[in-house]
């Protein structure tokens, strides 16, 4: 790489890593109002960790699951508890090619 | 360009109801959802399927493609007829400029800004860009030192002149030391240029590891095979076993079996909280190809009295 490319280097942020998110910040980052949000998390598609919407803090994955819900919603026209649902049982289908890779 | 069987990407008959056009359209969507299908080329079908659906789910714009008749095959060359522009009244259905931008030249060229229903994309119109999604592969290494990966990235967007168009522009990025497979890079505002003064979306890219000849990666532990003489196995002995983060010495334990794991905690991706190292021990027998080692292994047969089968009951 050349070095005045490095003035160009751009950094994010590992979503699955280093955010923690409120719940207005998860909404902006999302694109979708705090009400679709609460939805979501009253059908488990995301869980905060928090008492109440207020203290919520939800982790940086979050947006990813929201993003996928999201899509899975519009595609496919499952309802929020279905896209839970496939969310959860493709985490689990990616945890065990995880493991199958590991074997062979 | 290339005409395009709507009705063969679908895999329906041309006289399918409008109900079995529908059930088809979830079936293939199901099977080629980017998020939820791992077939290579699944974004591209899905697309394909979409923009087919998009046509043959609105009875108007189903009748106008019908118009053309049934004898085009896919991928012959195709020029809208003359008087295309005429004699259809479209309501727009929820078509918009937004949504043309996914969808082919021919999908563009008959229902898109230039053809039928082009008054409808023409208005003003302000949406934030779509946020966008790459792959992006590393080697192990760079999960362990960070490193900075310059990608190409190629997207269609609607140009000034309303017609899709090609832009490629290149990328650079840092990874950060740490990150895992499957973990997601969110940089803001660099996906799709919005419309109007709509924001760009974000990009989010996707790490992958490129396989490694002999390290396994399972969250952020990774696994190495380490073959050992018998004789080191049966003893004990030091000796030396790679690392991403370079080359360590191991004290084998004696009377280590295959299959031992040995755990060097926080030498795995070294994450905020950095994985393990598992060797993973394996015995290996020399060759008995010549006469000094046939020698050898005779005594070695002499030495014990062993029945490696005893738990078998043979």
């Amino acid at each position: 790489m050349l070095r005045s490319d490095l003035s160009n280097l751009l950094s994010g942020d590992v979503l699955e890593e280093e955010m923690l998110l409120t719940l207005g910040e998860l909404s902006r980052a999302c694109r979708l109002p705090a009400e679709r949000i609460l939805e979501l998390v009253d059908e488990g598609v995301i869980e905060p960790v928090g008492r109440n919407p207020v203290q919520w803090v939800f982790q940086g994955v979050c947006v990813r699951r929201v993003r996928c819900a999201l899509r899975l919603q519009r595609d496919l026209g499952v309802n929020p508890a279905g896209a839970a649902l496939a969310l959860d049982l493709l985490e689990e289908l990616e945890r065990l090619r995880a493991r199958l890779n590991l074997m062979d | 360009m290339q005409f395009k069987d709507y009705y063969k990407i679908m895999g329906v008959k041309r006289d399918a109801t409008q109900d079995e056009i529908k059930r088809c359209y979830r079936k293939l969507a199901r099977k080629y959802h980017p998020d939820v299908s791992k077939e290579p080329d699944a974004e591209a079908r899905f697309k394909e399927v979409g923009e087919a659906y998009e046509v043959l789910k609105d009875p108007e714009k189903r009748a106008a493609y019908d118009q053309l008749g049934a004898n085009w095959k896919s991928g012959q060359e195709f020029r809208p007829p003359p008087d295309w522009e005429q004699g259809f009244e479209f309501r727009g259905g929820e078509f918009t400029g937004r949504d043309s931008q996914q969808f082919s030249d021919f999908f563009e060229s008959l229902f898109g800004a230039g053809g039928l229903g082009g008054r409808y994309s023409r208005r003003e119109f302000h949406a934030r860009g779509e946020d966008t999604y790459a792959r992006v592969s590393i080697d192990l290494e760079d999960a362990y030192r960070g490193a900075a990966r310059s990608l190409t990235l190629k997207a269609t967007e609607i140009g000034a002149d309303g017609r899709p168009q090609l832009r490629q522009r290149t990328l650079n990025v840092r990874i950060p030391k740490g990150v895992r497979q499957g973990q997601h890079i969110r940089l803001a505002k660099q996906g799709d240029r919005g419309f109007g003064q709509g924001e760009p979306g974000d990009l989010y890219l996707e790490i992958e590891f490129q396989p490694h000849p002999f390290y396994k990666v399972e969250g952020k532990d990774v696994y190495v095979n380490l073959p050992l003489a018998p004789w080191e196995a049966a003893l004990g002995a030091t000796v030396k076993a790679p690392t991403p983060s370079g080359t360590v010495d191991i004290k084998i334990p004696a009377h280590s079996a295959a299959g031992r794991k040995l755990r060097l905690a926080g030498r795995g991706i070294p994450a905020r909280e950095p994985g393990d190292l598992y060797v993973v021990l394996q015995i290996e027998l020399p060759k008995a190809d010549n006469d000094q080692a046939v020698a050898a292994y005779e005594a070695f047969a002499s030495a014990f009295q062993f029945n490696p089968r005893a738990h078998l009951g043979v």
